[in-house]
């Protein structure tokens, strides 16, 4: 058995998704494809959204495929690393926030 | 700053270890095919040179830059230079080929003793586009080279320049410190006798390698990016940015393996392979020429000492019927010329 959940070459078989599913595999690859094109966001910013969403998400290969996007489209780690700081924040924030809930609580049961 | 191979009497110094580094390894185990293998799924196998079109004149492997990519593992202690003899020898040939272009490398071409009399002469003869490869920085690195600029202007060089990235930190890591200030500087003076500028005839295109182990993006994009920034932040036009793929010899040979980087810089040429770019690569319509007159089909082979597969090895021994039709000497560096939208000299292929 795989000693890990993880295997670095299964990223290249992203596209062996499709074998099980043709149908919904190509509309997944093509609506994927179309998000990344030039649009109202330059496919730079997009490829910086990702980067900060894979962190977000804590999936290793998206981290993987978008650091390598970002220094293709040479995106400086200067700029990777801010995007990963506003993924943070709205993370660490999203937890945050809640503590006006716990607050109000206590406050409505305290004496 | 770092030292060439040559000086440092690395393995890599000797072109007989990459070649065999090259073909070993993945490439012998069968995981990964070789470049006559895949370029024969297509029908492409053996690649032909057509008719000349380009000749490349690499006239000095002296530079004044150590840059950690370089294929030609140029430097300020490389004393390879061309003669003005082979020179002559050149400017014969130039005449009776037809080449519209001819581009001039090294090293720094200007840093050839002779590099001033050749471009004189050599624009005499009347080729369509005559490139020089200046890296910037020579322009600024000593009084001698400082008129540089209207030095090209006057005799309509076509200035092709490279720069890794806009930013300081990007270039200086590729290229050596303090080289992204010089580099902004000597820009600036050319825009200032008219190269770069909108509408202008007096050409100047940069060149973008990755600074690591990576593959260029695309060009067009890459482009835009590289105008605005470098219009925003230093006033600098240029007209076009050619993106070129690191080939895995010489100097980046070594840092990939030093890196570790090697086995998965090879993968990924070989899985971004375009068969569409395989009709275009450069050696096709060009003719390179060594410093000490010998012909290769691309300054790649150059430096991998893999001559022509012709009678004529040497520029005094030029003739087109022996040269045209040849079979181009390939190996597994030949994948980071069809990576992609492809890679050559004047940047992506297809
Ligand atoms: S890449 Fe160009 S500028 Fe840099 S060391 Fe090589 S020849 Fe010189
Ligand atoms: S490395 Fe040289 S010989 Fe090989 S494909 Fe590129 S231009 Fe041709």
């Amino acid at each position: 058995m795989q000693k890990t959940y993880y295997d670095p070459a299964d990223l290249k078989k992203f596209g062996k998704i499709s074998e099980w599913n043709e149908e919904l595999g190509a509309k997944f690859f093509e609506y994927y494809g179309k998000v990344f094109e030039e649009g109202a966001l330059s496919a730079r910013e997009k490829s910086l959204i990702a980067l900060a969403v894979a962190h977000t998400i804590q999936c290793p290969y998206c981290i993987d495929a978008y650091t390598g996007d970002g220094l293709q489209r040479g995106i400086t780690k200067e700029e990777m690393m801010e995007a990963l700081h506003v993924a943070a924040a709205i993370r660490g924030g999203a937890s945050l926030v809640h503590g006006v809930q716990m607050m109000n609580k206590v406050n409505k049961l305290d004496m | 700053m770092i030292k060439s191979l040559h000086k440092r009497e690395s393995e890599l110094a000797n072109s007989k270890r990459q070649l065999e580094i090259l073909s070993n390894g993945i490439f012998q185990s069968g995981d990964l095919p070789k470049f006559a293998e895949k370029i024969s799924e297509t029908g492409q196998f053996p690649l032909k040179a057509k008719k000349l079109e380009i000749l490349q004149v690499n006239v000095g492997y002296m530079c004044n830059q150590v840059c950690s990519h370089c294929h030609v593992d140029a430097g300020p202690d490389r004393k390879e230079i061309m003669t003005r003899e082979t020179m002559q020898q050149i400017l014969k040939v130039i005449e009776k080929t037809g080449a519209h272009t001819l581009d001039l490398t090294g090293g720094a071409p200007e840093m050839n003793p002779n590099f001033r009399w050749f471009v004189e002469e050599a624009s005499k003869v009347g080729v369509k586009d005559f490139i020089v490869r200046s890296n910037l920085t020579i322009i600024r690195a000593n009084k001698k080279h400082h008129d540089l600029p209207e030095f090209f202007k006057q005799h309509n060089i076509h200035v092709v320049s490279s720069m890794p990235h806009w930013t300081k930190g990007k270039t200086d890591k590729q290229r050596g410190d303090g080289v992204f200030d010089k580099s902004i500087q000597a820009l600036q003076q050319l825009n200032a006798v008219g190269y770069g500028m909108p509408g202008s005839s007096l050409k100047l295109d940069l060149v973008y390698n990755p600074s690591g182990a990576f593959l260029p993006g695309d060009q067009a994009s890459m482009e835009k990016d590289f105008k605005k920034a470098l219009l925003e932040d230093f006033g600098i036009q240029f007209h076009n940015l050619f993106a070129i793929t690191n080939l895995p010899i010489s100097r980046f040979l070594d840092y990939l393996i030093a890196s570790e980087n090697y086995e998965d810089y090879m993968y990924a040429l070989v899985e971004a392979y375009n068969p569409a770019a395989v009709a275009n690569v450069m050696c096709t319509n060009t003719l390179s020429v060594s410093w000490d007159g010998y012909l290769y089909d691309c300054d790649f082979n150059q430096m991998l000492q893999l001559p022509v597969n012709s009678k004529a090895k040497h520029i005094s021994d030029y003739q087109t019927e022996l040269l045209e039709g040849r079979t181009i000497a390939i190996s597994q560096h030949c994948y980071g010329c069809t990576a992609g939208a492809g890679s050559s000299c004047q940047g992506s292929v297809t």
